[in-house]
């Protein structure tokens, strides 16, 4: 495993256009596996350039990525990575996403694809498609949380966040009517009529609104849409185990 | 309860009336009713009991044991606290008192001859059969783990302890040796099938808990047969013969037995998947195939004296895949109806036989010592075993099972009917105390199932261990919790959860390459296709819509003019009834009883539709709405069966919503992707548009079509336009199309294409052939698509991207394309013909789409696999170039 880690290190460098994203993540897998001494990557890092050497010292003193997933999951996501971007452009488009058939059939599968994408940008690259994949990281058996860190992408409150976004879609911090309609409809597709869709959205809203006891106005922030949700055990319901 | 007791003092009457009957000596009885036939020559009536006696009274303990569960699931709240099984034993108690005191001695019991040979092997095909079998793959290593070594340790230990006991002086004077101690907990270590399955399918425990249990105490029955046999052997043998050779040689006959089992099963399955490939002609008798190949399976390994479960369940494992996608859908849906029925029928049998063999006091022998040592022991045991071997296997595994899972685990650990079968088999001329042991194994049974079962509803509240599935309060849990799987699948997708498996994948591979290309019909290989599939959902979509479309347009005025259909019928009839006389008396039956419904139904529909939109308005909708939601939310894609359930059938019912949603992304990437190519946005406006609508058009269909737009089934209408799938459609609706379906097979020879979707399509064609032929006047009823194929397509843009080609060029779905793209001749230049009139009047897109069912059929044959081009070839080629458009209106003309 170590060799594999550290081969997989090293075709990282060299492959990619060595951006900060780049080097945050390779330090993160490099703390996270205190198996491989620092000394063997250094070693091996040497080997290929100073350059390198001179980016882990740097990294060192960079920000802390909250990516807590563990060095086999990074390796395993990029090799999936590397299979969704058939072109070896090193980031994902959109089509690329929509070429995994069974999201086709995934009534929020367009909204996932979205949610990869941050606003404005056409491309994801791998920094930031783990970090998403983040979000639905297993939290139990942690063994790597420390004070130090940043509330890592599984705490409860950041996949709330993240799913708020899923509908949420213009990003103005409220589930508008028109939004929650537009989910509904994907969700419940033809099977309703329209005015059914509506009575359902208007009643959803209603609700959220008397839960939170907040504005009745015709939408849902944040609060409430956290304080409907409050039952929900979040952390069990988006968590996947990634496989080794 | 009156319902109750009147069942109850049926069964009483029934019951006593075998009592007398088999009490009384059968010759007197031959003299009192048979008497009149000696001394006469010939009698009229004789009464041959004797005759039918066997069979006579099986049939009749089965009537009695269903009408007991009957009984017991007449009122839902007892069941809710106590498992059906326990209330099973408890009304085998009842009627075992009856009969021991009609007979002073106990007449039936269960056998454990019977048991093995005949009720034992539908329960576990049914299993087999049924079984989940990602979940069960996925799991396998930790099911295994418990079934091998749980079930070893749990004979081991407790026959050690109980021996120790003895030799401690804990249960008086008993002459049992240490392997005859190991015999008896080998026996009674299985945690059994049977019962396991009928306490948890009413305790909703999420699956990964479930199908540890189950599969552990599915597989551990094969495990403890061989270990009993294995030590059955040793004490026929007796002590001082046994050395190291003797026990060598049963741990590898332990293995041989085992994995030989298996392999008998996996065999049998394969021949079966083989056989269903050419059942085709047979389809009536093809589910048979199930019941007695697998019956063949289980017999074959109890001859060669191999584990006969483990053969029969990997019989079911092996074989359902192929044989499911083999088989027609009807002898699909008769076997999974008939395997359960089977199975349950089976399992209420033994139950309540169970409860039947203990009301016999000559079995009875009672040690307290040895009965409380025993239940002390084996539940100790269990819970030490489990923790044990969960503690190893969380080591390695990323979800751990937590400690409450644990506990539900051990506690589930009931035994049943088998550990029973197996303490009748004791040869009670080498153990002297098979009567204790009996007993005690009944008391465990009790025990287990009865206490345990009641207990364990409320011990996993309490735990509050996670449940399958939780009740949701306010709507937007409701909508986020079906959310959250689509979201799971979709992530799990994206970081390819599945496809990467190193091992997963390399079985895929090799399954498609060889099994599948073996085991799988040709037709339905190809089915599975992905471009076809593609097609063909694109296919179906198009014909629903235009059925959508086709009711608003032409169909009411198809169905209220009376002389049109009688046209239509005549025409139609010319051409048809040749080949199916049956099928148009049936066409004249229903109009008549169509057309009567027809009138009553308009002013109800529209009036519920109107209440339903008032209601919208109100607040005490809130429940309506919840009860919607709960209806109509997608499903995640994982969540179709993740459970087994013997008594309910776990049909993917949700087929048709995949392809709905699939249907509706694929056209709005196709949308995205033509404007995209051709470098134009999309403009927002125009997709929402659409939408819009797309919804407006769905509901008025929808109430139109609830307005008696089809004669024969009106109420069946809607959902099937959205739903094709078979079972919805009334049979009769069936049936009428079937002719057409078989028509248009032969004429386009398409085989792949689902039944379901010519038929919709025919339908459809009819409808619009009616509303045409009332158009263009003297067309006549040929079958043909090309004759409304002039030029619609320049309609499509507008509606966004139906182009035929569009859908073959989506990247997508490129990669498994090996030939390029035939565009068939009439299509290359479609964008040049001019929209003529009829294409203004008639409905803007439709009609084309219908076209592409055959000429992308075409264009989807892979090199390999499709050899029937010619004949769709030729038929297009005959019917083209377009007819000439005909003037849009001459309603005169159809009479």
């Amino acid at each position: 495993m170590e060799t594999a880690l550290i081969k997989y290190l090293c075709r990282f460098i060299k492959n990619k256009n060595t951006k900060t994203d780049n080097l945050i993540l390779f330090r993160y897998s490099f703390t996270e596996w205190p198996d491989v001494k620092e000394s063997s990557i250094e070693a091996t890092f040497l080997q290929k350039s100073s350059r390198h050497r001179l980016m882990l010292s740097s990294l060192t003193q960079s920000a802390v990525l909250c990516v807590s997933v563990s060095s086999s999951h990074l390796l395993r996501l990029y090799e999936r990575f590397e299979s969704l971007d058939r072109e070896n452009r090193g980031h994902l488009r959109k089509e690329d996403f929509q070429a995994v058939r069974e999201l086709s059939m995934n009534p929020v599968g367009d909204r996932i694809i979205g949610s990869f994408f941050s606003p404005g940008q056409e491309t994801v690259d791998f920094p930031s498609f783990v970090q998403v994949l983040a979000h639905f990281r297993h939290t139990e058996n942690d063994r790597i949380r420390d004070g130090a860190q940043k509330e890592p992408a599984n705490s409860t409150a950041r996949r709330l966040k993240f799913v708020f976004q899923l509908y949420d879609q213009d990003r103005d911090g409220k589930i508008s009517r028109a939004e929650l309609l537009q989910v509904l409809r994907e969700m419940l597709g033809m099977q309703v009529t329209e005015e059914q869709l509506q009575s359902i959205a208007e009643r959803a809203i209603q609700e959220a609104n008397q839960e939170a006891n907040q504005d009745k106005d015709d939408a849902i922030s944040f609060d409430e849409f956290r304080k409907s949700m409050e039952k929900v055990n979040i952390d069990h319901k988006m968590s996947i185990r990634f496989l080794e | 309860m009156g319902r109750g007791g009147s069942v109850r003092f049926w069964i009483f009457g029934s019951m006593l009336l075998i009592g007398v009957w088999g009490q009384e000596p059968k010759s007197e009885r031959h003299d009192e009713h048979g008497g009149g036939s000696n001394v006469s020559g010939i009698s009229i009536v004789s009464l041959e009991w004797e005759y039918v006696e066997p069979p006579y009274l099986v049939a009749l303990w089965i009537l009695v044991c269903f009408l007991c569960k009957l009984v017991i699931e007449a009122n839902h709240h007892v069941t809710e606290f106590i498992p059906e099984s326990a209330l099973l034993i408890c009304s085998g108690f009842i009627l075992g008192g009856m009969i021991w005191g009609a007979d002073k001695v106990q007449t039936f019991r269960l056998t454990p001859y019977d048991f093995f040979h005949y009720f034992l092997p539908p329960i576990i095909l049914d299993t087999g059969y049924s079984m989940p079998n990602k979940l069960f793959f996925t799991n396998l290593g930790g099911i295994l783990i418990h079934a091998i070594i749980g079930t070893c340790w749990n004979a081991a230990s407790l026959g050690l302890s109980l021996w120790g006991c003895q030799i401690g002086g804990a249960m008086g004077d008993l002459n049992v040796g240490l392997l005859q101690y190991l015999l008896f907990g080998s026996l009674i270590a299985a945690v059994d099938p049977v019962a396991v399955l009928a306490v948890f399918e009413q305790v909703h425990v999420n699956e990964v808990l479930f199908i540890m249990v189950f599969g552990e105490s599915l597989l551990n029955d094969g495990v403890t047969v061989v270990l009993f046999n294995v030590f059955n052997a040793f004490v026929t043998l007796g002590g001082p013969r046994i050395n190291a050779a003797e026990i060598i040689k049963g741990i590898i006959s332990f293995f041989v037995v085992a994995f030989g089992g298996s392999l008998v099963g996996f065999v049998f399955g394969l021949l079966f998947a083989l056989l269903s490939r050419c059942t085709k002609n047979i389809q009536i008798i093809e589910p048979g195939f199930l019941f007695i190949l697998g019956y063949l399976a289980y017999l074959t390994a109890e001859m060669l004296s191999l584990s006969a479960i483990l053969s029969i369940v990997f019989f079911g494992v092996c074989c359902q895949k192929y044989i499911n996608a083999n088989m027609d859908e009807n002898s699909v849906r008769t076997m999974k109806c008939a395997v359960k029925v089977f199975a349950n029928g089976a399992e209420t049998m033994i139950f309540v036989f169970l409860g039947i063999s203990a009301i016999d006091k000559s079995i009875w022998v009672w040690n307290t010592g040895f009965v409380l040592l025993t239940l002390l022991f084996i539940l100790i045991y269990r819970f030490m075993g489990v923790f044990f071997l969960t503690w190893f296997m969380n080591l390695t595994r990323l979800v751990p099972i937590d400690y409450t899972d644990q506990v539900i685990m051990s506690y589930g650990g009931l035994r049943g009917a088998v550990a029973y079968g197996l303490a009748v088999m004791l040869d009670e001329a080498k153990i002297e105390e098979k009567k204790l042991m009996v007993s005690t194994t009944l008391i465990v049974v009790y025990f287990t199932v009865i206490l345990q079962g009641v207990t364990m509803k409320p011990l996993v509240k309490w735990l509050k261990v996670k449940r399958a599935a939780s009740a949701e309060k306010t709507l937007i849990e409701k909508v986020q919790n079906r959310a959250f799987e689509h979201i799971l699948v979709a992530i799990e997708d994206i970081s390819g959860q599945k496809g990467n498996n190193y091992l997963r994948n390399k079985w895929f591979k090799f399954e498609e390459n060889w099994m599948s290309r073996i085991l799988l019909r040709p037709s339905v290989r190809e089915r599975q296709d992905k471009v076809f599939n593609v097609f063909h959902q694109l296919n179906l979509k198009d014909a629903m819509s235009y059925v959508v479309e086709g009711e608003r347009r032409g169909s009411l005025e198809f169905i209220r003019n009376e002389s049109a259909f009688v046209d239509f019928k005549k025409k139609f009839g010319e051409d048809m009834t040749m080949s199916m006389p049956d099928i148009m008396a049936d066409m004249s039956d229903d109009r008549s009883a169509a057309s009567s419904t027809r009138k009553e139904s308009v002013p109800s529909v529209s009036l519920e539709v109107h209440e339903q939109a008032m209601r919208g308005t109100r607040a005490a909708e809130g429940l309506d709405s919840h009860h919607l939601l709960q209806q109509h939310l997608y499903k995640g894609r994982k969540q179709h069966r993740h459970r087994y359930s013997r008594s309910h059938f776990d049909i993917n019912k949700d087929e048709n919503e995949i392809q709905e949603i699939f249907q509706r992304t694929m056209k709005s990437r196709l949308e995205s992707f033509k404007s995209g190519k051709m470098g134009v946005a999309p403009p927002k406006t125009i997709t929402k548009h659409t939408r819009k609508e797309q919804q407006q058009k769905v509901r008025t269909a929808q109430t139109l079509t609830q307005q008696s737009v089809h004669p024969l089934e009106k109420d069946k209408i809607p959902r099937c336009l959205f739903f094709p799938n078979p079972t919805l459609h009334g049979k009769t609706l069936f049936q009428d199309f079937r002719c057409f379906t078989r028509f248009f097979r032969q004429v386009y020879n398409i085989q792949a294409v689902k039944k379901n979707l010519t038929f919709h399509f025919f339908w459809f064609q009819l409808q619009n052939k009616k509303s045409k032929s009332r158009l263009s006047g003297d067309e006549d009823f040929e079958f043909s698509e090309g004759d409304s194929a002039s030029g619609y397509d320049t309609s499509f843009p507008v509606r966004g991207g139906y182009r035929p080609g569009a859908g073959i060029e989506n990247p997508a779905f490129m990669p498994d394309v090996d030939l390029p793209l035939q565009i068939p001749p009439w299509l290359e230049d479609v964008d040049s013909v001019a929209p003529s009139q009829r294409a203004q009047v008639r409905l803007p897109w439709t009609p084309s789409n219908l076209r592409r069912l055959s000429p992308l059929r075409i264009s989807t044959r892979s090199s390999d696999s499709f050899n029937l081009a010619e004949a769709p070839g030729d038929h297009q080629d005959d019917q083209l170039p377009p007819p000439p458009t005909p003037p849009p209106h001459r309603d005169g003309d159809v009479v």
